[in-house]
């Protein structure tokens, strides 16, 4: 059981890894499922099934999907992909890994510290979460569900697009789709493959 | 009678007021009575009083008059109180009556000139500011008239104003006075800390008591209070003032520099004579100043060509006689020869102010000549003056008073042949330079005519200065031609007379003789190279080493460009240093750090998402580093 | 069940905090700094998880169940703002939108 624990930990990073550093939006969605994927597996070796399951269906299975949905009807278009490349030159990231490396040696510092404690070997049941959901926590449980109720209505206020604005945006997709396919390649990164 | 004695400061301190504030709607001649007037009743008050001291004299042979206290604060109680001694009648009675035949003069003198009213004003000023200081009973009231003398010579000297030169000649006066009053005010400072009041008379007899023959506070004391006679005295080493103070009227120069303020420096060493004679050394220094002084002075009046400036020399010469009298312990001898100088001097001044204002402004002695024939009075008066400053013997005043020094400089105790040795060339330096201007001014041919002959204001004041420069030496007749001490008898009480080491009658004849001599032949020196032979002065001025000795002296001794180069001008060139004010730079450096601050501070607001994101993970590294670095 | 020391799981969620963090500082594409956002709240869930388990209490869980539904909230306004920006300014590009700048 350790061994699956390091196993899907490892997994996890290397998704995590990959997702950072896709080009395509696309691949670093899937990539991530994955990376949630593992981490299930991580808490079901932890003894907590309940949170596994739900880390399936809820985060992977309807919070990434949505992300789906949203790139897309965002319509990007074939030059998204030279437009990251070109966002994503080596010395945009010199600096933000310093500072991760950083606060990861803190963190690390912090927590090895102290004397190892071993994790209990039960596993925890739905039914305690549950009684523990609805006793203690009675509140939390009501204000999460008023947050969903005001991310709701927020988000489709938010997400509704004036006709005007719609319509200069899709006419702007066309003219940027045109203008990228007549311009000379000097200009861009040059394409793997052939279009 | 005597509690008249207030009225006589205080009517000159009215009359100022009266002419500075209502002065301009004063006509001419209204405001000339006033100015006058005002002196001349002062001067007939003295005479007043003086006659009630000298036939009733009070007891103690002293009178203070108290008017108020002036400051309350402890143990310092000052007060604006007179004292009537025998050195302050004295010193009251030749400022009033000297002052008024000068104003009566300017009056005439000043006729055509603007801001007459004014002139009046700051002469009576000066005038009630002198009679303070000889009068005052204590030093702070002292002071406060020294300052006020200070003040008016400052106004006086730039009276034209409108010529920068003249405000600088009355800078460079108030400048080098200042250092000698700063050294005179810490005096007052030690004397008070030390003996715990500024009252004169309590001061001295404390002084006696409490400091010992040479002790460190006495020499401090009687040093500081010699600076400050140095300064307003115009002795070594501040004397660079005077000879440039000539830039104001000369009846400024007449009043002011030659009989009463540049006298206030001898003045303030007679009356606090006892600390002096508690300091040997100081009182040493005063005799070989005065030495130094009187030939330095002659020789630089020697070479000088524009009339004032040899009558400035001379009076710095004479001030050396009088510090030279103080340094020998002779106080009355002093005052003696103070009296007898204000009256030639002042004559000399106003004959050559005669002389000036006839040849309209001309004041080169070498583009006058043969004025004998032209200004008779005033060529006259003049001669009359120059034999008493020559010492003349027997006919002039200034032959007793200047014979009566030298005798002490070599009898007394604190004396010694070699400042006598000193006085003699001094006197004979004297008869050489006085001669000399008067042979180049009145004789040989005329270069130019005299516009209009002086009238009666002029002509008086000359006449009557004249007479007493012959008469006014007869009150102190020595041993050996009458003995008839009436001066220093009358000042015995008040100015001790010096101890004698080497005198006596067989002294004094042969010293008589030789003085007599000195004068006689500078007198035959003069004639010879001035009237019978001028080429020959002039040979001697042409020659490599007369001409530097000529330069030499004629600049003074080189203490303009000495103080100048040591002083001067590295205070100026610290002024342009600091042209900007170094202290604001730590102003503005705090402004401009908050303007850099400000700056870098914007620069964080980028308005890009990533770079706040940023932020806040560096803050996040940095509160954990806290948190694990001091936990 | 595993038993792993409770480091181990920490250590894993941290080195999976800071590489979402590098996501979020290094990206431009706003999806992405979304996506990298993901991955941080994912990995502070997982160390609560692995807190409650130490400690054999469901609180842990719980904890978790309530940051996924604010990230749930979170994703779906997120996302609708994220179209508004795109019809406004045409480009996902996250400095396009730096109008608040000092």
């Amino acid at each position: 059981m350790n061994v699956v624990f390091y196993l899907s930990a490892a997994i996890a990073v290397i998704a995590t890894i990959l997702v950072v550093t896709r080009v395509n939006a696309m691949h670093a969605l899937l990539y991530l499922i994955v990376s949630l994927l593992a981490v299930a597996i991580i808490f079901y070796t932890l003894g907590a099934p309940f949170i596994a399951a739900l880390e399936v269906i809820v985060y992977a299975g309807a919070i990434m999907v949505l992300f789906i949905f949203a790139i897309m009807l965002l319509n990007l278009g074939p030059h998204s992909e030279e437009q990251e490349r070109i966002w994503m030159r080596a010395t945009g990231w010199a600096g933000p890994v310093i500072l991760a490396a950083l606060l990861l040696a803190e963190i690390i510092y912090i927590i090895i510290g102290r004397s190892p404690t071993i994790g209990s070997a039960q596993p925890i049941q739905p039914a305690a979460v549950g009684a523990a959901l609805y006793g203690p926590y009675l509140i939390g449980v009501e204000l999460a569900s008023i947050l969903l109720l005001a991310a709701l209505v927020g988000a489709y206020h938010l997400g509704h697009i004036r006709r005007a604005l719609r319509e200069a945006s899709v006419e702007a997709a066309a003219l940027r789709a045109r203008t990228l396919e007549s311009r000379p390649t000097g200009e861009q990164e040059p394409l793997g493959q052939p279009k | 009678m005597l509690n008249l004695l207030w009225l006589v400061p205080v009517i000159p301190f009215a009359s100022f007021l009266v002419l500075a504030l209502f002065g301009r709607r004063f006509s001419r001649t209204l405001s000339a009575w006033i100015g006058v007037v005002s002196i001349g009743l002062s001067a007939a008050l003295a005479v007043l009083v003086a006659v009630s001291f000298l036939t009733s004299p009070p007891a103690g042979n002293a009178f203070t008059q108290v008017l108020w206290t002036w400051i309350s604060v402890g143990s310092f109680t000052p007060q604006i109180a007179f004292r009537l001694d025998a050195l302050s009648l004295i010193m009251m009675l030749v400022v009033t009556f000297v002052s008024f035949l000068i104003h009566l003069y300017s009056a005439e003198y000043m006729e055509d000139e603007e801001n007459y009213a004014l002139f009046f004003a700051y002469m009576n000023l000066f005038v009630g500011s002198m009679l303070t200081l000889v009068l005052s009973d204590n030093l702070l009231l002292l002071y406060l008239g020294w300052e006020g003398v200070g003040l008016c010579s400052y106004l006086l000297i730039g009276f034209w104003y409108k010529d920068p030169k003249n405000g600088y000649a009355a800078r460079k006066a108030f400048v080098v006075t200042r250092v000698g009053d700063t050294a005179m005010a810490v005096g007052l400072f030690l004397i008070f800390t030390q003996l715990g009041t500024l009252n004169i008379q309590d001061a001295l007899t404390k002084a006696v008591q409490v400091w010992p023959v040479g002790s460190g506070m006495a020499v401090a004391a009687a040093a500081l209070l010699l600076g400050g006679a140095v300064g307003k005295s115009a002795q070594l080493p501040l004397q660079t003032w005077l000879p440039d103070a000539m830039a104001g009227p000369t009846p400024v120069s007449a009043l002011i520099h030659a009989a009463t303020m540049v006298t206030a420096g001898v003045y303030l060493i007679a009356r606090t004579h006892t600390i002096f004679a508690l300091a040997p050394a100081v009182q040493l220094a005063v005799a070989i100043i005065g030495a130094l002084t009187l030939l330095l002075a002659g020789f630089s009046a020697l070479t000088q060509s524009d009339i004032k400036r040899v009558l400035a020399y001379s009076t710095i010469s004479q001030i050396g006689y009088m510090f030279l009298a103080l340094g020998v312990g002779a106080w009355s001898a002093a005052i003696f020869h103070f009296m007898t100088h204000a009256f030639f001097k002042a004559l000399l001044f106003l004959g050559a102010g005669a002389i000036i204002i006839t040849l309209h402004h001309e004041q080169n002695m070498f583009r006058m000549g043969g004025l004998r024939r032209q200004l008779p009075l005033v060529f006259w008066t003049f001669l009359i003056g120059a034999a008493s400053l020559s010492a003349l013997p027997l006919v002039t005043a200034g032959f007793f008073s200047k014979d009566l020094i030298l005798y002490d400089a070599f009898a007394s105790t604190s004396g010694s042949p070699w400042l006598w040795a000193a006085g003699i060339t001094g006197a004979l330096l004297t008869a050489v330079y006085t001669f000399r201007m008067v042979f180049l001014t009145f004789y040989g041919d005329a270069r130019q005519q005299v516009t209009h002959q002086p009238g009666w204001r002029v002509n008086i004041p000359l006449v009557i200065l004249a007479a007493l420069s012959i008469i006014g030496g007869y009150i102190e007749l020595p041993e050996t031609l009458g003995n008839l001490p009436v001066f220093s008898n009358f000042t015995a009480s008040i100015l001790p007379a010096p101890s004698l080491a080497r005198g006596g009658i067989g002294v004094l004849l042969p010293l008589q003789i030789v003085a007599a001599l000195a004068a006689l032949g500078g007198i035959y020196l003069a004639y010879l190279f001035f009237l019978r032979r001028p080429q020959l002065a002039r040979s001697l001025s042409h020659a490599r080493l007369g001409a530097a000795l000529h330069r030499f002296w004629f600049s003074g001794w080189g203490f303009d460009w000495l103080y100048d180069h040591l002083l001067v001008y590295p205070y100026i060139w610290l002024a342009r240093v600091d042209r900007t004010d170094v202290f604001d730079y730590i102003y503005q450096g705090l402004a401009a750090l908050t303007r850099a601050l400000w700056r870098g501070l914007s620069r964080t607001q980028a308005g890009m998402l990533r770079w706040y994101a940023a932020g806040v993970a560096v803050g996040a590294i940095v509160i954990i580093a806290l948190v694990v670095v001091l936990l | 069940m595993a038993t792993i020391p409770m480091e181990h799981g920490l250590i894993v969620a941290g080195i999976l905090f800071t590489l979402g963090l590098i996501g979020v500082l290094a990206r431009r594409n706003i999806i992405f700094v979304l996506m990298s956002i993901e991955v941080m709240l994912n990995a502070a869930g997982l160390a609560f998880v692995v807190a409650g388990s130490r400690w054999g209490q469901p609180d842990g869980q719980v904890m978790f169940l309530f940051i996924l539904a604010m990230a749930a909230a979170e994703v779906s306004v997120g996302l609708a703002l994220v179209l508004q920006i795109y019809h406004h300014f045409k480009t996902l590009d996250t400095d396009a939108a730096s109008r608040m700048r000092g």
